[in-house]
């Protein structure tokens, strides 16, 4: 059977594709994401030691596992598209980077909102969080130094080029934050404090892992399509598409031809 | 299931601020990521509506 | 292509010295910055020596960051960077001549003041000893590390602030060993797990960032 992998790899035939797996993303994220709050929010026993704060951590588990998987996946995205030299994997790494930072700020806020009650600061600087922290900046500087270039393509390669450097040095700068961690021992806290899970928070947490997935891969699908509108604009197959020709709820111009 | 009536629930034993502000920033900011999306999206075959007419 | 090498190290040498007054703000940035804190914080030594690798190190790591984008800037602006691109060279190698030069005029006079600028901190011989050897190992792999950020953001508008941006988490894990390297000497401890680690840094550093920085300009320079 001779398949076609490159079939959808431009942006004209990926477009409709993206658009057709969209709702089915936003669904399989909606079911898991309703099934893990029960679990997590209505099902899971209170911690013993925690009480009921623990329960962020459904949350902010999720948050930070995503954070770091987006962040290889887009690196992933970005190397390809450097070794095709094409745009469309140029684009997806672009469509993913957004909502890796969203992930990294939730990860950090909840887990503000997290050792507070546990122990009594907003900020604690364990391992863990400080890594999350450093993870932050190397989306920010991926997302600044590509609004900051002004040819698309060139924008596109120097992103792939840091984003591949910053998967390269990710577990350099985790293993020296750890070590640092370890050296000033002042407050012995660590945020990874649940070594016996029951097995209900452990279902929790995998559940909305999958729901805060499924939501990335249908916003990243979003995303990329509003790229390819936005940077194809003036090419043809933008311009006889079905929406840009024929919706007139779209047209909130006045006089303007329908 | 865990709890025994609403009132416990929302009061997620004393810790309703933080818990509640953790899941809520988390629910409002993926559904603001959603919307300006949509708009972004509207934006986008907006312009390019007059681009083709244009 | 030894000689290529060569011919590029004296030519950046040669125009790098014909700026002094370049060459001096960065140093004198690094004394500045450094005797910011006492201001800030309060000259009672037992502080200052507590802060002092840290404040050193971060110190050194601003000033030799503020000269990155003087590595590629002028060469870009009079073509020769576009003939370095088409020589028959490999350009990773002529990019490590333009970074030694760039090292031992921006990075090198830094190190051999760290020491006296740590006595502004009270600190002892050995642990200024100490200061200056991390330094020295460190601030290849941050020339290095740097190169590629000055390439990725080259002619881009703000440019300096971006290439921090870009550059400094990089640059966390050399920070951490070699404020710790210093933070070890004063307690009485052996900093060499420490060092080596540097030293082990800028050794990767100096095999990898050449190539990055090479493949990073030619996608700047279309």
């Amino acid at each position: 059977m001779h398949i076609n992998w490159f079939k959808y790899s431009t942006p004209q035939t990926f477009y409709p594709l993206a658009g057709r797996m969209l709702p089915w993303f936003f669904g399989l994220a909606v079911m898991f994401g309703l099934a893990g709050l029960y679990v997590s929010l209505a099902l899971a026993p209170t911690d013993f030691q925690q009480g009921e704060a623990y329960r962020i951590i459904f949350v902010h588990v999720p948050a930070a596992w995503m954070s770091m998987l987006i962040y290889i996946i887009m690196a992933a995205w970005a190397g390809l598209g450097l070794a095709l030299n094409a745009r469309l994997p140029a684009m997806m790494a672009q469509a993913l980077a957004p909502t890796g930072a969203l992930f990294t700020v939730l990860a950090l806020l909840t887990g503000s909102l997290w050792g507070k009650p546990m122990w009594g600061a907003w900020w604690v600087w364990d391992a863990r969080l400080t890594s999350e922290l450093i993870l932050l900046f190397l989306y920010i500087g991926f997302i600044a130094l590509q609004s900051s270039i002004a040819d698309p393509r060139r924008a596109d390669r120097a992103g792939a080029l840091l984003a591949l450097v910053g998967v390269v040095n990710v577990p350099i700068i985790y293993f020296s934050v750890k070590w640092w961690n370890t050296l000033h021992q002042g407050a012995s806290i660590n945020m990874t404090n649940a070594p016996t899970m029951a097995t209900t928070m452990l279902i929790g947490m995998l559940l909305m892992t999958l729901a805060l997935w499924m939501y990335t891969i249908a916003v990243a699908l979003l995303r990329v399509r509003c790229i390819m509108l936005e940077r194809e604009r003036s090419s043809a197959w933008v311009q006889i598409l079905y929406e840009v020709q024929a919706l007139p709820e779209l047209n909130t111009m006045p006089g303007a031809k329908t | 299931m865990h709890w025994l009536n609403w009132a416990d629930f929302f009061n997620m034993g004393g810790y309703a601020f933080y818990v509640w502000l953790s899941f809520g920033m988390s629910a409002l900011s993926l559904s603001y990521e959603v919307i300006a999306l949509r708009n972004r999206r509207r934006r986008a075959l907006r312009l390019s509506r007059l681009l083709a007419q244009g | 292509m030894n000689q290529a090498f060569f011919l590029l190290l004296k030519r950046d040498l040669k125009l790098a010295l014909r700026k002094r007054a370049d060459l001096a703000t960065s140093l004198f940035f690094f004394v500045i910055v450094a005797s910011l804190f006492p201001l800030a914080i309060g000259p009672e030594v037992a502080v200052l020596s507590i802060i002092a690798p840290g404040v050193l190190w971060v110190a050194a790591l601003l000033a030799s960051m503020l000269s990155l984008t003087r590595l590629f800037a002028s060469d870009l602006v009079d073509g020769s960077l576009e003939q370095l691109l088409l020589a028959p060279q490999p350009l990773a190698w002529l990019l490590l001549a333009k970074i030694l030069a760039h090292w031992l005029t921006c990075a090198l006079p830094l190190v051999l003041l760290a020491p006296l600028i740590g006595l502004q901190y009270a600190l002892a011989s050995n642990v200024l000893a100490v200061l200056t050897l991390s330094l020295l190992l460190g601030t290849p792999a941050l020339s290095l590390i740097g190169a590629i950020g000055a390439a990725l953001t080259l002619g881009v508008r703000g440019s300096g602030l971006l290439v921090a941006l870009l550059v400094l988490p990089l640059y966390i894990p050399l920070l951490i060993f070699g404020a710790d390297a210093v933070a070890a000497s004063q307690h009485g401890m052996s900093a060499t797990a420490q060092l080596s680690l540097l030293a082990a840094g800028s050794l990767l550093a100096l095999v990898l960032a050449p190539v990055a920085t090479a493949a990073a300009l030619r996608i700047s320079v279309e």
